[in-house]
């Protein structure tokens, strides 16, 4: 048993478990307030890399003008969405629901390619030390980056929905809508906010990967990802989504580890989220924290 | 003339009547003159537009099980082109390593494939239509990498062989003598859906798809029906699977990602949900599309549109955003799909003179 690399890979899912926290936080904001399953959420974490990448390499913008901008689109990018394309979706089943954002999700990643090319694209170096000592461990200086904008991330959205007018506007509208409405809250503007928000935060995860891994289209997998997390922690549960997406990536690596030293079937660690998916659906299918559909007739 | 035509205003008088396939004569007769009609497109096209035909028709009864299923029941699967691949690949494998005849080898993979869906559908048919999604999600994935995987199955990276199809020590060779088994199966699985949407349980069915907890009120069981309605899927997506594996004879894993399941999807949005003749129109538009950009883009080569676009050299992304934007627009403008389009045609030209 090699228990540096152990350590290592646990480390790296800790990483990546983190960003798929994010990624699924910003998945189930937009489920709870206007019940939308968005299976686009990849691609918006894709577009706001790719937008970043083309700000720092084609306009030379340098990086800390390069995020804001990139974030300020995402927000105006995912207000537009929301007003194109959701709005008119509002009432309708929640299977052609579903499918307006699959056919986002394929318009979203073509045009991309299309815009940008298939070829995956290096981020340019953000930061000068490649890597930082950490209690004997060498850690990559992104890696600690990613940790540190994932956490930012999720307190900033934990006060947001805590302490701030907007949020409490969402958390009652994700109550009940109706009741919201009666109150005053325009329920229109919290879909939109929701959309906005969701993107920002997706973009922003986006640029973290890209400056880890570099942009391709691959990155839209995240998106994927996010089901498996947001099962196990329970559709609606954004506390839930943040554990759910942390056991998914230290589970992802540790299939890796025990992949690579003893089974050595290859590529296991890709599909052993997807596994762990169909269990929880067969034996806890609120996930860890979701609320039971109770219904009464 | 008696049976020939509908009166004005739709008088049906029985239940047999308002259940009957063919409303009148005429309909039952332009339905048998154009399948005798269709026999004879092997005589009148060339080899290229008659694999498209195939293609038209292999796809199209995988895309009637999809249909069945987000159609009449109210479910949504991502994973369709998993289950299509997996039929392609059972059906492979039973003809050239266990030696079942192609003839049974196409029905047998279908029920295969069926119980393979089952595994996946089944925990998530005791929950809402979302949660199948999700499941059959995981299932593409899953499955693509267990043919990734499996060489005894699928041969792994490389491409799994098909027998030809036979029926009595007859080999069928080349797409003109195929083309006709294709017929018959697209023939034989429509009949079989109309019919079965006509019975008890296709009635349940659309019942649990309009209002399932009035469904459960009336006594349908809700996990049986998800369940059936979901297996009846995976059973037409591995038949029409089945079909293609005889027809390419060789089967590889690429190209059968979530696209692919995607457009599926957009075979029967586009067609019309919970139409059993949408889902062949839908079917041929997206088997069509890429042919009518293909010419497109010809016809604009060297224009002001193909230097701004770069049509030749994008040609596959620009196929994939008209795609997904043809789903959207049927979507938000036309739920129903060509199917409601081809009604409202009908009604027009029925009442011609005075619409109103």
């Amino acid at each position: 048993m090699n228990a540096q690399l152990l350590i290592q890979l646990l480390v790296n899912g800790l990483v990546v478990g983190t960003l798929y926290g994010v990624v699924a936080m910003s998945f189930v904001l937009i489920y709870k307030a206007t019940q939308v399953v968005n299976f686009a959420q990849g691609e918006l974490l894709l577009v706001g890399a790719w937008v970043c990448w083309a700000l720092m390499v084609k306009y030379q913008v340098p990086f800390y003008f390069a995020m804001p901008i990139t974030m300020v689109f995402m927000f105006i990018f995912g207000i537009l969405i929301q007003m194109v394309f959701l709005r008119p979706m509002i009432g309708e089943p929640i299977i052609s629901v579903i499918m307006v954002t699959i056919a986002l999700s394929t318009v979203l990643q073509a045009s991309m390619k299309w815009i940008f090319g298939v070829n995956p694209q290096p981020f340019p170096p953000i930061f000068t030390s490649q890597s930082v000592n950490f209690l004997g461990l060498q850690i990559q200086t992104v890696y600690v980056m990613s940790l540190v904008v994932s956490l930012a991330m999720m307190a900033a959205m934990a006060w947001f929905f805590r302490s701030s007018k907007h949020g409490l506007a969402m958390r009652a509208t994700a109550f009940d809508q109706q009741v919201a409405q009666s109150l005053g809250i325009s329920v229109k503007n919290v879909f939109a906010m929701s959309w906005a928000i969701s993107a920002t935060v997706s973009a922003v995860a986006g640029v973290v990967v890209a400056v880890v891994n570099g942009v391709s289209s691959g990155l839209s997998i995240y998106g994927i990802k996010v089901f498996p997390a947001t099962i196990l922690g329970g559709l609606d549960s954004i506390g839930g989504a943040v554990l759910g997406g942390i056991i998914i990536g230290l589970l992802e690596n540790f299939a890796q580890f025990i992949d690579g030293e003893y089974l050595h079937w290859g590529n296991l660690y890709e599909v052993a989220p997807f596994y762990v998916l169909i269990i929880i659906l067969m034996i806890k299918p609120y996930g860890l924290f979701g609320t039971k559909d109770i219904e009464r007739v | 003339m008696a049976n020939s035509m509908i009166p004005a205003g739709d008088f049906r008088t029985s239940y047999a009547a308002d259940t009957t396939i063919f409303p009148t004569v005429t309909s039952r007769n332009v339905a048998i003159v154009s399948i005798i009609l269709v026999c004879f497109a092997p005589y009148l096209f060339n080899e290229y537009w008659l694999s498209l035909l195939i293609q038209i028709g292999i796809y199209g009864i995988a895309a009637l099980g999809l249909n069945v299923l987000v159609g009449f029941t109210g479910q949504i699967s991502i994973g369709h082109a998993a289950f299509f691949l997996f039929g392609a690949f059972s059906s492979a494998y039973l003809s050239t390593k266990i030696g079942v005849p192609a003839f049974f080898a196409i029905p047998l993979s279908g029920v295969v494939t069926a119980l393979v869906g089952l595994v996946f559908g089944l925990p998530a048919a005791r929950l809402k239509g979302l949660y199948l999604a999700i499941a059959t999600l995981a299932a593409q994935y899953i499955l693509l990498d267990f043919f990734a995987r499996a060489e005894w199955f699928s041969g792994g990276s490389v491409p799994a062989m098909a027998e030809p199809f036979s029926i009595f020590g007859y080999v069928f060779q080349g797409d003109r003598q195929y083309f006709y088994v294709v017929l018959a199966y697209v023939v034989v699985c429509y009949l079989l859906v109309t019919n079965m949407m006509r019975s008890r349980d296709g009635r349940a069915l659309v019942a649990v798809r309009d209002h399932y907890l009035s469904a459960e009120i009336m006594g349908i069981n809700l996990t049986k029906y998800r369940t059936l309605s979901f297996g009846v899927a995976a059973f037409f997506a591995g038949v029409g699977g089945a079909l293609y594996a005889h027809y390419q004879l060789v089967v590889s894993y690429e190209g059968f990602g979530i696209e692919r399941s995607i457009l599926f999807l957009a075979m029967i949005i586009i067609g019309g949900t919970g139409s059993i003749m949408g889902t062949l129109m839908g079917t041929a538009f997206v088997v069509l599309l890429p042919e009518v950009m293909e010419w497109l883009s010809s016809v604009l080569a060297g224009g002001a549109i193909d230097q701004a676009l770069g049509l030749k050299t994008n040609i596959t992304f620009l196929r994939e955003i008209a795609i997904g934007v043809i789903i959207i627009v049927f979507l938000v403008f036309e739920p129903d799909g060509l199917a409601h389009r081809w009604h409202q045609i009908k009604a027009y030209w029925k009442l011609y003179p005075f619409s109103h």
